[in-house]
Parts: structure tokens; C-alpha cells; sequence
């Protein structure tokens, strides 16, 4: 739309223009020369005089303030990099602390365990010794007491069966008979009880 | 004065007539807004060339940003050996946008909407990328004219086609820029014109169209500044990286 316009004005006004050409004696004054030698005369003199401050004067200025920024820039960069360097040199020297402590951690658990196996196992030995030697005591005590059992036994099943024919038969049997009998007893159940 | 949209353009002397032999070097009013359009151009630069600060205050990022707009814009076109020429084609596009941004103040002149203003410069750069590619290549910068793989027979015809487009390099680019600044100029004084003969009425339709041709014109001054030196970067890269 705008453009439409746009072209329809540059119609319009290239109409204008003609007419313009004909009302005037100059027409379009852009081709009127007569004060072509004074635009030229000064364009070239501003021209010239700004091309030449700002050549030598402020563009050089200018980039010097470019480059100046530019190479601050890299500098901190630079810097920043650096410290990022020593903090990674520093990360990684916390690092090696830190697993060689875990490391000497590891073996003092260890070597801590070893030792406590170890008095755990002396202990367990003495006390197994110390049971073994109950045992053994034990079983001594215990064979004495199997060895003398039937003698005892004897003696009292021979007084009790002295003891039992008085009162049933009233007559004072010899010891020495009832013994005799009751070691043939024992001889032939003994066996029987205490089967070895 | 108001009723030719042409007499926007009139020249006319300020001040005494001067004369060196023969030439009218009079003070005009052309003169007048080429002196203010430097001067302001200096006057920029320099306030924001001053004061070297890392974190740049809002002047020296302009005058920063437009440095490195245009040596962005020299070193994509004409590649690292257009260094030296930096400073020319700087001044040239700070003059011709401070040149048209000035015709766009009501009651201002511009500059560039004369022909004979770009023709001079457009010549300028014609003669000097001419006499660049001679010095750089010596005769060797004639095969401009001579394209790489075209069939013999069409030779002669497409030497004499680049021969022509060459020559109507200074034509074509100072007629670019005077024949958009003036049609344009032209074209929102003829807007104006409607607005006051239209009255209270009608009047409103082309004044809203004058303040659209404003942003447009606004644009196109940019523009047009940003072609005309994109073009003379485009004949320095001919004139000092010779391969066609």
C-alpha cells in the first residue's frame, strides 16, 4: 500500500516537476550550474578537512580505544583463566587429601580389625584351653566316680540286703556270704548297667 | 517558497559574493549544512573518542559502534588490504548519512539531493579505485574487463558490456543517492502541499501519509548512505583483490 503510494507520489511529483520545468526559467535547480564551482569548492574543502582531522586525529583514537579495551579484556580473561587453573591445581591437590586420608582411614579400619581378630582368636584359644582343661577334669572326676560307684554301690547294696534278711528272716547273715553273692550280681548285671 | 516542491533545493548565496578568478566560490546554503554536517560529524567523534572508559558512556559507544560497523562493513566486502582506505569510506558514509539526516529537519537543505555534490564524490572514488587498480596491478588490472571463462566468441561483446558498466560506475552511483534524496524531499513536500490545500478537512489522509514518508525517508537516508559506501567498498575490492 505504502509502496503503491509511494510510487504514485513519485508520478505525481515527477507531474509536479514538469510543470515546474515549465513555470520556471531553472526547472530543477540541481541543474542549475550556477552554483556548481561553489559546492564543489566546498564540499571538497569540508570534506577534505574532516576526512583529514578525523583520519589522523580521532579514528586512530578511536581504535586505540578499541584495542586498549579489547586487550583489557583478554587480560582479565586471561587472569581469570589463570585463577581457574590454580583453583583446579587446588581442587585436585583437596582431591589427593582427601583419597589418600580415605585411603590411610581404610588401612587403620583394617589394621584395627586384624589386631581385634587376632586377640579375639588368643582369647578364644586361652578360653578353649581353659574349657578343654574343665573338660578333661570333668571326665577325670566323672571316671573316678564310675570307677568307684559300683564298689560303693555294692557295699550298699550288701548292707541293705544284710539290713533286709534281719528283719524279714531274723537271723544275722555273715557279711561275707551276702558280699560274695552281690559281687556275682554285679559282676553279671554289671555289665548290663554300665556296659563299657 | 512553499508552493514549488522543487525550490526545496535552491541554492542561494549567504553573505557576499566571492569570487576566485572566474568561479563563484560563494557561501550558500549548501555550504552552510556540508560545514554542519562536519562539524557535528567532528563534534560526535570526538566527545566520543575522549574519555577511554571500559564500561563506554552512551557517546563513545556510538562513535564506537558506528568504527566497528563500518570496518565490519570494508573488511566483509574488500578483505583485509582495504585497511588504509578505512578512514576514507568512514568519513565518506558519516558525511553522506549526516548529509541526507540533516535534509530530513523541516526547512533544512540537503546536501546530496544535488547532483553535482555526489557526482563529485562518486567521480572521486572513481578516479582514485581507477588509479588504486593500476598502482596495485598495473596494466594486469585491465583484465577487470576480461571474465574467466567466457566463451571466445562472446568476448569482444562482454568486454565492451564491463567496459560500460565501469565507466557508468561514477553515474550510476551519484544518481543513486541524488535521485532518492530528491524524490523523496520532493515527493513529502508534495505530501505537505496536499495537506494545506486539502484544509481541516481532507487534510488529515496526507498528513498521515507525510508522517509514514518521514520514517521511510528517515530509513532511506540510512540506507542510501550505507549503498553508497557499501559500493565504493565493492570497487575498492575490484581495484585490490583482482579476481573477476
Amino acid at each position: 500500500m505504502v509502496k503503491k503510494i509511494y510510487f504514485h507520489s513519485i508520478f505525481f511529483s515527477f507531474l509536479i516537476i514538469k510543470e515546474a520545468f515549465a513555470a520556471e526559467s531553472g526547472g530543477m535547480p540541481q541543474l542549475n550550474p550556477e552554483f556548481w564551482v561553489s559546492q564543489i569548492f566546498w564540499l571538497i574543502l569540508t570534506f577534505g578537512i574532516m576526512y583529514l582531522v578525523l583520519s589522523k586525529l580521532i579514528l586512530p583514537k578511536i581504535s586505540n580505544n578499541l584495542e586498549s579495551r579489547k586487550s583489557q579484556i583478554l587480560e582479565n580473561i586471561e587472569a581469570a583463566e589463570k585463577q581457574r587453573e590454580d583453583s583446579d591445581a587446588k581442587l585436585k591437590e583437596y582431591d589427593e587429601i582427601i583419597s589418600k586420608s580415605k585411603l590411610e582411614a581404610n588401612s587403620i579400619f583394617n589394621q584395627a580389625r586384624e589386631k581385634a581378630l587376632k586377640d579375639i582368636g588368643a582369647k578364644r584359644e586361652v578360653l578353649d584351653k581353659q574349657i578343654d582343661n574343665e573338660i578333661a577334669e570333668a571326665e577325670k572326676e566323672i571316671d573316678v566316680l564310675r570307677k568307684n560307684a559300683p564298689d560303693k554301690i555294692n557295699k550298699i547294696a550288701i548292707e541293705t540286703s544284710s539290713e533286709l534278711l534281719q528283719k524279714l528272716i531274723g537271723a544275722e547273715v555273715n557279711n561275707s556270704s551276702i558280699s560274695a553273692i552281690v559281687d556275682d550280681l554285679s559282676k553279671r548285671n554289671g555289665d548290663k548297667y554300665y556296659g563299657n | 517558497m512553499a508552493a514549488n516542491p522543487m525550490s526545496q533545493f535552491d541554492v542561494y548565496r549567504i553573505g557576499p559574493e566571492i569570487k576566485v578568478g572566474a568561479f563563484d566560490i560563494s557561501f550558500t546554503n549548501a555550504s552552510l549544512f556540508m560545514i554542519l554536517s562536519t562539524v557535528s560529524i567532528l563534534l560526535i567523534f570526538n566527545l566520543g573518542s575522549k574519555k577511554n572508559s571500559i564500561l563506554p558512556n552512551k557517546i563513545q559507544l556510538l562513535a564506537e559502534l558506528s568504527y566497528t560497523f563500518v570496518s565490519k562493513m570494508i573488511s566483509d566486502t574488500a578483505g583485509s588490504k582495504a585497511k588504509p582506505y578505512f578512514a576514507f569510506i568512514f568519513s565518506l558514509f558519516m558525511f553522506v548519512l549526516f548529509c541526507n539526516m540533516f535534509g530530513m529537519i523541516p526547512y533544512t537543505f540537503t546536501v546530496t539531493s544535488h547532483i553535482i555534490v555526489t557526482f563529485v564524490l562518486a567521480a572521486f572514488i572513481f578516479i582514485g579505485v581507477t588509479v588504486i587498480g593500476f598502482i596495485k596491478h598495473g596494466f594486469g588490472y585491465l583484465k577487470l574487463f576480461v571474465p574467466s571463462g567466457v566463451p571466445a566468441v562472446l568476448l569482444p561483446l562482454i568486454v565492451v558490456i564491463e567496459i560500460i558498466s565501469y565507466l557508468s560506475r561514477p553515474i550510476s552511483l551519484s544518481v543513486r543517492l541524488f535521485a532518492n534524496m530528491m524524490a523523496g524531499h520532493t515527493m513529502m513536500k508534495v505530501f505537505g502541499g496536499f495537506v494545506i490545500s486539502l484544509g481541516i478537512v481532507g487534510g488529515w489522509l496526507p498528513l498521515s501519509f507525510s508522517v509514514a514518508l518521514t520514517g521511510l525517508e528517515i530509513l532511506v537516508a540510512f540506507l542510501q548512505a550505507y549503498v553508497f559506501a557499501i559500493l565504493t567498498c565493492i570497487y575498492l575490492n575490484d581495484a585490490l583483490n583482482l579476481h573477476h
